[in-house]
């Protein structure tokens, strides 16, 4: 018997959250006021679920590490959100998003969140209106659509190339409300370090104040954590500097399952690597390939030239350009979803096509010189001015006289801890929301789908579903973690993993370390993988985390802010979710999304998916240190969706 | 994009917590890509201070794409450098000479009290949004979003405010220590949308209050946050903030 009960409602599909939202239950008013929820993360999903939280009369206390909720890493979403609103009249509707979704996503999450994500996706536009979000608009005054990746619709919602920060401080601008008015008390600059379970519920956490080093515990009737992914185990990645996967890590050590770790998304679009000091990539939104067009040299002489400055790639002519991702895919063409993307750049360059003269000799070019042929530079300026101005910064390159320079790169993870229907883990009283949860989007995520995803958790279905746990907590005195043996406990804990940390008093900085994961991660365990170079991570990565706990040296005092020691902990937790990475990947012995396994190719280079062993959610239940992971399975089965291959040849 | 190395001198601000006192401290760097960016580059000294087993230098950073207003240094007297529109996570080492000196500080203001080194305090900025950066709207029960058109040209000079990341540079660069910039790009962008326009006055009236409580300066539109603001955000804002203000005033 399985230990994992997804919960999802009877009935139809398309009546499933409905018939949810009729029988579940609530807590009342009078209630409300005597229960503290703790909400850890100030995105979007963490944002709005703590904002949404205390406007319905819930105690909040909301953590983050930052300076500031405005931080959070959401805000660096460029492109846009999706929503079924089908304001351009070109034939989108609820299930077409959904259908979308999970295609997408290549037949790997689960139908029932999908298809309430779709459903909610709506309501998000409405509220971000409400809260004075400019969204882009037309002249008549109505809101503006794009494309985006996967889809034949344009049903893309967008703020100049700052969605995502619009987005936020929408849900930053509600959260302030709310403390303001003393619902919400908010811990910024504050790090989680433990989850405190009592009596086999998620009860509060312990943290750490990253100005003083002050070890402090935290009491709630229930836990949300909403922190986010671990694309940083790469090292390189598209993720802010401070993002990091120790919370859903913690959660995992304390009983929570984690799922499909080994799914994350390759961004196709990313300015490539310049060097080996380099700490950060930068993406560049994937709705510029609304209108540029994406190629290479059709000769390796020329590619070469490239590189070494010989040729200008705007003196080549267009008879000379492979438009190689509108040669293979004639239907979707430019617009792929973002995993076929990425592997289609990754055949050209291994072949030696790249353009790019870095270490890797990596790089496809994204050329604008068609659409402003076409639409005139003013138009293109318009729509893209700030991520050509962002392009022109951090390259010296002019993307408006000479295409840009693109490659793939880290950028999100699908995987992430287990929830069921109503966001909550195995571990009673613990919720995971937003990118920190697995559910929605399978093996690949699609453009635009990340913010509707949070701010779905976040404002519509988390303050229902936490409440179906909370009506049965109303009797359950507040805690005073002072007072209590877990709590006391999880704090001895914690403090010892800091005295472990600081006393190593080794050689080699934390960089060292996470640089050497990066490497292992994006070489074995990255775009391409295979059973011989997965089984290698698995021992290299091993190997690090011995030299890591063996020779690591942490400069500076644990009782005030110390950056390196911050550092310190969220790397010890990336050598292990890496590993853990690395295992899924192997024994997901097909491919899947961006999940691709060199063993399973169909004949024209696609991914090769095998339903009959693997259409299921691998969640791994942690048995120690040292102690080799069990995985559960959760079988996925589609009601209202026929299983094909993913085609974006043809329509 | 052709990449160099230069060799740089640096003068960094080191104060070890709030109450010590701080001072310049050198350092040199050999070999720095002109091709990195300027965080990159402190990343490299850090690395090398951890090496030599020394503390390495605090400072605010997160997105590195320019865009969370976490990074907050004065570079040779400027806020985020001397290049313009950017913050200093996207400044880029090409725009520095082999063999420069440059001077790395803090933001200098009572309104952000020195954390550590290059780190600052903004809570300042929360408290004055927790007063009014809103629109009172709860989650759920609005209208549907294309329900009142907005003139395309509203929406634009809205999103021009809203593009505001909170950095602080226009209070770091003012005379007086000014907030009146961050302050005016959120009041503007609110009332300029239908959505915003029913608290407009009274947003106003909050938002400077607590601003001026928290010893904030006033605007004497010399236009230096202009200059510096990474994000180009007018002065004209202030203006609509003034009206907005003075509106709230005489309706009392």
């Amino acid at each position: 018997m399985t230990k994992l009960n997804s919960k999802i409602p009877e009935g139809k599909l398309k009546d499933k959250w409905s018939n949810y939202k009729a029988h579940q239950n609530l807590v009342n008013p009078a209630n409300k006021r005597k229960i503290d929820i703790i909400v850890v993360g100030t995105g979007l999903a963490g944002g709005a679920a703590a904002a949404s939280l205390a406007e319905l009369g819930f105690k909040v206390k909301n953590f983050c590490y930052q300076d500031s909720p405005r931080r959070a890493h959401s805000i660096a979403a460029q492109g846009g959100i999706n929503a079924a609103k089908n304001y351009p009249n070109d034939g989108d509707t609820v299930y077409r998003l959904f259908y979308d979704t999970i295609k997408g996503g290549d037949y790997r999450s689960r139908e029932a969140n999908v298809y309430r994500l779709a459903e909610v996706s709506n309501s998000i536009i409405d509220q971000g209106v409400a809260q004075g979000i400019p969204f882009a608009r037309e002249y008549g005054g109505l809101l503006a659509n794009r494309s985006f990746g996967g889809a034949l619709v344009s049903r893309t919602f967008y703020a100049r190339g700052q969605t995502g920060q619009q987005l936020l401080l929408g849900a930053y601008s509600a959260l302030s409300r709310q403390i303001g008015l003393g619902n919400v008390t908010m811990y910024s600059r504050t790090e989680l370090m433990d989850i405190v379970i009592v009596d086999g519920k998620a009860r509060g956490i312990v943290t750490r104040n990253l100005i003083t080093g002050k070890i402090e515990s935290h009491f709630g009737h229930a836990v949300v954590l909403a922190t986010g992914g671990y694309g940083n185990t790469f090292f390189l990645s598209t993720n802010a500097m401070g993002s990091n996967g120790s919370a859903a890590w913690k959660a995992y050590k304390k009983g929570a399952f984690f799922a499909n770790p080994s799914f994350v998304q390759i961004h196709p679009t990313a300015i490539p690597q310049h060097g080996e000091f380099q700490s950060k990539l930068t993406l560049m939104s994937e709705s510029l390939r609304n209108d540029g067009r994406i190629w290479v040299p059709k000769k390796l002489e020329d590619a070469k030239a490239i590189r070494e400055g010989k040729l200008k790639p705007e003196d080549l002519p267009d008879e000379d350009r492979d438009f190689y991702l509108e040669r293979r895919y004639p239907a979707f063409g430019n617009l792929v979803p973002r995993d076929v993307a990425a592997r289609a750049a990754k055949e050209r360059t291994d072949k030696g096509y790249g353009i790019e003269n870095n270490p890797t000799k990596e790089g496809v070019f994204l050329d604008f010189k068609y659409a402003i042929e076409r639409l005139g530079k003013d138009a293109i300026e318009e729509k893209y001015g700030n991520l050509f101005q962002m392009y022109e910064k951090i390259t010296a390159d002019d993307p408006y006289k000479t295409p840009m320079k693109i490659f793939p790169a880290i950028h999100y993870t699908m995987g992430g801890i287990w929830v069921d229907y109503e966001l909550q883990t195995t571990v009673p009283g613990l919720f995971v929301a937003g990118e920190a949860n697995f559910s929605d989007h399978g093996a690949n995520r699609l453009g635009a789908s990340a913010l509707m995803q949070g701010l779905a958790d976040g404002y519509f279905v988390l303050p229902y579903t936490i409440q179906n746990y909370l009506a049965y907590e109303i009797g359950t005195e507040r805690m005073n973690p002072a007072e209590h043996e877990e709590f006391k406990k999880a704090e001895k804990d914690v403090e010892a993993l800091i005295d472990k940390l600081m006393s190593i008093k080794g050689t080699k900085s934390v960089d060292y370390f996470h640089k050497k994961l990066g490497k292992v991660m994006w070489n074995n365990v990255g775009m391409e993988r295979n059973e011989k170079g997965l089984k290698e991570a698995i021992e290299k990565i091993q190997e690090i985390k011995k030299e890591f706990w063996s020779d690591l040296k942490i400069p500076g005092e644990k009782n005030s802010l110390n950056v390196e020691l911050e550092k310190a902990n969220r790397v010890a937790d990336f050598i292990e979710i890496g590993e853990l990475m690395a295992r899924d990947a192997l024994n997901r012995d097909e491919s899947c999304g961006g999940h691709f396994r060199s063993e399973h190719i169909t004949e024209d280079g696609e991914a090769k998916r095998n339903d009959k062993d693997f259409m299921y959610v691998a969640a791994w239940e942690y048995k120690g240190e040292n102690e080799e992971p069990v995985l559960h399975k959760e079988p996925l089965s589609y009601e209202e969706i026929e299983v094909k291959t993913r085609n974006y040849k043809t329509a | 994009m052709s990449a160099k190395t230069i060799n740089i001198k640096l003068k960094v601000w080191r104060q070890k917590d709030a109450n010590s006192k701080g001072g310049f401290e050198d350092y040199q760097l050999e070999n720095i890509s002109t091709a990195s960016s300027f965080l990159e580059m402190m990343d490299v000294l850090n690395e090398k201070l951890v090496n030599e087993n020394k503390e390495p230098v605090a400072f605010d950073h997160d997105c590195r794409e320019g865009i969370c207003g976490m990074c907050s240094m004065f570079i040779n007297g400027r806020a985020h450098g001397p290049d313009t529109l950017v913050t200093t996570c996207q400044l880029h080492m090409r725009t520095f000479k082999d063999g420069e000196t440059i001077v790395i500080e803090p933001w200098r203001t009572g309104g952000f009290p020195v954390i550590k080194d290059l780190m600052v305090d903004r809570t300042a900025y929360e408290k004055i949004m927790q007063a009014g950066g809103f629109v009172s709207v709860n989650t759920g029960g609005v209208p549907d979003a294309n329900a009142i058109p907005i003139p395309k040209h509203d929406a634009d000079e809205a999103m021009d405010a809203a593009s505001c990341i909170g950095c602080g540079a226009c209070v770091a660069t003012c005379k007086n220590s000014s907030a009146m910039l961050f302050v005016a790009a959120k009041v503007s962008q609110l009332a300029l949308l239908p959505q915003g326009r029913v608290e407009a006055s009274k947003r106003a009236k909050n938002m400077v209050a607590v601003m001026d409580e928290l010893g904030f300066g006033n605007c004497s539109n010399t236009g230096a946050c202009e200059m510096e603001c990474p994000k180009g955000i007018s002065l004209a804002h202030i203006a609509r903030l003034n009206r907005e203000f003075l509106s709230a005033n005489i309706k009392g």
